[in-house]
Formats: C-alpha cells, structure tokens, sequence
C-alpha cells in the first residue's frame, strides 16, 4: 500500500482561498460546507510575532480515529492509496466519525452521509493532481506518496523544518506543513 | 499568545464554532440506556436470589416496561440518524474496535432478551394474563425452565449496556472531557442510580423501598466519587484534558453541573434518603425524582460538554 500525503510551503502559501473554491467547484460540496479551508495562525508577542498561512483539510491519518469508529465500515482507508474515504452506501450519519475527527474535519453532507476531502481521488486515479493542489497560483501545495524516498513530497520534508497538526493526539496526520 | 484566524471557508453547519452534531436524542438514549440497564440487572440479582415476591417491584414490575423505555431510546438513536434508511447497516457487520457497533449487536440482543423477561414476570403480575397462541405458551414456558440462565445473560448483558453508555462517548480522543476512562463506570453507576429511584417510585411496599434507599445511598456515594476522581484525573493530565476540566471548574458548564447534577441530582436526594433513614423526614418520592433528574441533566451536560471541547490547534 502506498502512503499518499501532502506538503503543504507555509512560506509560499498567501491565504487566496484559491484551493477552497478549486475543491468546491471539483466536488460539487453543498453551500454551507467545505472540505478544505484557509487558517492564519499568529503566535508570539508583539513585535516578535509569527504567522503561518495554512490550508487544511482532512489529514488521511494512518492511525485514522474515525476509521476505527465506525460502526458499519463506511470510513475506511483505501488500500492502494493509503488514503481515508467514506462509503455513502455504508454510512448512517450517525456521526461518530466528525465526534472522534480532532480536526473537525468531516460534515454531515445534506443528503445524509458523512462527507469530507478525498484528495480527489478520482483524479488521483486518472494520474491527475487533486483540483488544489492543480490550481495554486504560488505552487505551494505538493502531493504524492511519502513512502517514495524520491517523491518530491519526500524531498520536501527531508529538506526542510516541517509540523503536522496535533501530532500528540496519536493520529499520525499526512499533511506536513513546511516551516 | 497565539491567534488563529479561520479566513475562509469554515461556516459548517453543526461543525463550527464548536460542534452541535448530536442533541437531544444521545442523551435521552443514554440516559434511557443506563435506567434500563439497571432495571435489568437489579431484577436479575433478586430473581437470582429467591426475592421474587419479596422485592415484587424491582424483580416482576419495573422489568415491563423495559421493552416500552428501550424502544423509545432506540427510537431516539434512529431520529438522530442522519441517513435514517441505512440503519440496517449497523447489523450488516460486526466491527470489533467501534464503540458504536458493540452497542449496536448489545441492543440487537438485550433487546428480545429484556421482552421475553418481561413477559415471564407479565403472567405474574397480571393474574388474567393469557397468550392468544399455543404455540406462545409453549415458547414462554421453555423460557421459564431456562429463567436462570436467561437471568444471568441479563446480568451480563445489562452491565455491558449500562457501561458502554458511558465508554460510547470516552473512546472519542478528540473530544477531551469525554476521553477519561472514569465515564463508563459513572454512567454505569448512574444507570442503576436511576434504575433504583425507578423502582423506588413504581415500589408499594414501605420495606422493599427502604432497601432501594439504602442501594441507592451506596449508588450515589460511588458517583460522588467517581466523579472527583474524574476531575482529579483531568487536572493531573495534560493541558487539553486540564482545560476541558476548566470547562467545569468555572467555565460555562460549573453552574448546570454542580447544581443540577451533583446539588440537585445526588447530594440533596442523598441527605433526604440519610434523614429519612434516620426517621427525621417523612418517607417521600422526592429523592428517587430528583437521581431521574439528576441522571438525565448528567446526559444532556456531558454530551453537550464534549461537543463543546476540542484539541487546541
């Protein structure tokens, strides 16, 4: 199984939101809801501040609670890919899976299923990029397998200071954010 | 300090600011779950030990309407469904590591368990009771030779169901006051806290609710402690679990706790079972309405709660 995952250049990264409407168009996602967003996160103390521009979305987790959760199978993680889906025809919407996800990453679409980022998989599969990754104008998003030591997303952590978000929940996130 | 700015995108309805994915429904089905848990097992014990007319209400009654409170729990479950049509999914598969799922096949077994129960102690309890088949009969009298066996996958299963009420909401890691061990044990105690106040109302006799008073004392003085153990247990942990404990230590949920659950729920039912015992009050049902109360505000504040906390990113 491969080990699919994004790196995602902070430094690169300007907040256009580009990749939030390039997912929402790709996805047809229903108004009201988001499968990737824009954070700016600024920390320190003024004058000594630092801000990390951040586009999120569901982390494909190896260690995936809402896979785990599940009741019926629905969230699983794909076996050629290594990435987290949801089967509609399996899931109830009983809503395990958004109450264990510490990324709040996943919403009750309003046709009644669980639904979140799939890294386009349809894309993926047809050896196309996910729609963000394609659309940003600063290149800042990169996507491939992690376990590939010549993937490009491979170099990029081996080269520079990364952060996943809430490594301490254990959940072994595949999004790396480039410092 | 650290400032995060959500710039686009995220307005998810019952996502953001904090979740509101489950309502009403989780905690009436929880607190439902818990009572007839209780209701199971305490009948069960006393069936087991000979007390069947001695403790009528507890082992023949209060086990009639487990069928009726369970369905509308279940009822509760599907309501809060979001693809309601799908719930024959949950019996499609067994997932070992799903909370969920455990629940799901508990339920799928206690449930005709509880009513062949229930329509063993029916004939004795209503002395016309007549079933409109022979074959009804017959099934019903091979139940009552096997009634010890039945019981003692009663007591079993019954303490499964009161107790996965509770670890349903604490294997969620996400969400930081529902991740503490202590809530399957406090939900369980709970359960058979309410369960005696249950029987205590239904009871007709002074002797067998006196003994329910004095089970029930036992049962709130183990929440009491069960749930300081649970706050010692988040303050001594790591920041998000010290935070989420803020949440009630002076945060938007000290009030409704305190007074509602452990004033209202367990230390005023408590001391009036005390003086009662002491024959200094006069015998009442205040204190088995309030551990109801008690038990059901417990549900509704910690599932709220839950959704409420998060992991700080």
């Amino acid at each position: 199984m491969a080990r699919y995952g994004m790196v995602i250049d902070t430094k690169r990264c300007v907040g256009c939101a580009d990749c939030v409407v390039a997912c929402k168009t790709e996805n047809n996602v229903p108004d009201g809801y988001c499968r990737d967003w824009i954070v700016e996160d600024v920390r320190g103390n003024y004058p000594e501040l630092h801000m990390e521009i951040r586009s999120e979305r569901c982390n494909h987790c190896e260690n995936a609670p809402c896979v785990r959760c599940c009741p019926t199978g629905a969230s699983y993680t794909d076996e050629d890919y290594g990435v987290v889906l949801v089967d509609h025809d399996l899931c109830t919407g009983c809503k395990a899976c958004i109450a264990s996800c510490p990324y709040d990453a996943r919403y009750v679409h309003p046709e009644g299923y669980v639904d979140k980022c799939t890294f386009c998989m349809h894309r993926v599969r047809e050896g196309l990029q996910p729609a963000c990754v394609e659309v940003c104008p600063t290149k800042c998003m990169h996507f491939g397998d992690l376990d590939d030591p010549h993937s490009e997303v491979s170099k990029l952590i081996r080269s520079r200071p990364n952060h996943a978000l809430i490594p301490e929940a254990g959940t072994k996130p595949k999004i790396y954010y480039l410092l | 300090m650290q400032e995060l700015t959500i710039t686009s995108g995220r307005h998810m309805h019952h996502i953001d600011p904090h979740l509101t994915i489950w309502g009403w429904e989780i905690p009436v089905y929880l607190f439902l779950g818990g009572l007839v848990a209780g209701i199971l097992f305490f009948s069960a014990v006393y069936f087991l030990r000979g007390k069947s007319d001695e403790m009528r209400t507890t082992v023949r009654v209060a086990p009639l309407f487990v069928p009726f409170l369970l369905a509308t729990g279940l009822f509760a479950l599907f309501l809060d469904l979001e693809y309601k049509i799908h719930l024959f999914r949950f019996y499609t598969v067994i997932r070992l590591q799903s909370p969920m799922s455990w629940g799901s096949w508990t339920l799928g077994i206690i449930f005709p368990l509880s009513t062949l129960w229930a329509l063993m102690h029916a004939e004795s309890v209503f002395p016309n009771w007549r079933y409109p088949y022979k074959w009804m009969e017959q099934a019903m009298n091979f139940v009552k030779k096997y009634a010890k066996i039945l019981a003692w996958l009663l007591i079993y299963y019954a303490a499964i169901l009161g107790i996965y009420t509770g670890i349903l909401l604490s294997a969620f890691n996400a969400r930081p006051i529902w991740n503490t061990a202590i809530l399957g044990p406090l939900f369980l105690v709970s359960g058979f806290s309410t369960a005696l106040a249950f029987n205590m109302i239904l009871s007709k006799t002074k002797e067998e609710r006196h003994k329910l008073g004095k089970i029930d004392l036992m049962a709130i003085g183990t929440e009491l402690f069960l749930i300081i153990h649970m706050f010692m247990g988040f303050l001594a942990s790591t920041e998000i679990h010290v935070e989420a404990a803020q949440l009630f230590l002076g945060g938007p949920y000290t009030a409704p706790f305190w007074i509602f659950v452990v004033g209202v729920g367990l230390l005023i039912p408590a001391l009036i079972e005390v003086l009662d015992g002491m024959h200094k009050v006069k015998s009442t049902l205040v204190p088995a309405f309030l551990v109801l109360f008690g038990g059901l505000m417990l549900r509704f504040i910690i599932v709220d709660a839950g959704q409420f906390s998060s992991w700080i990113f």
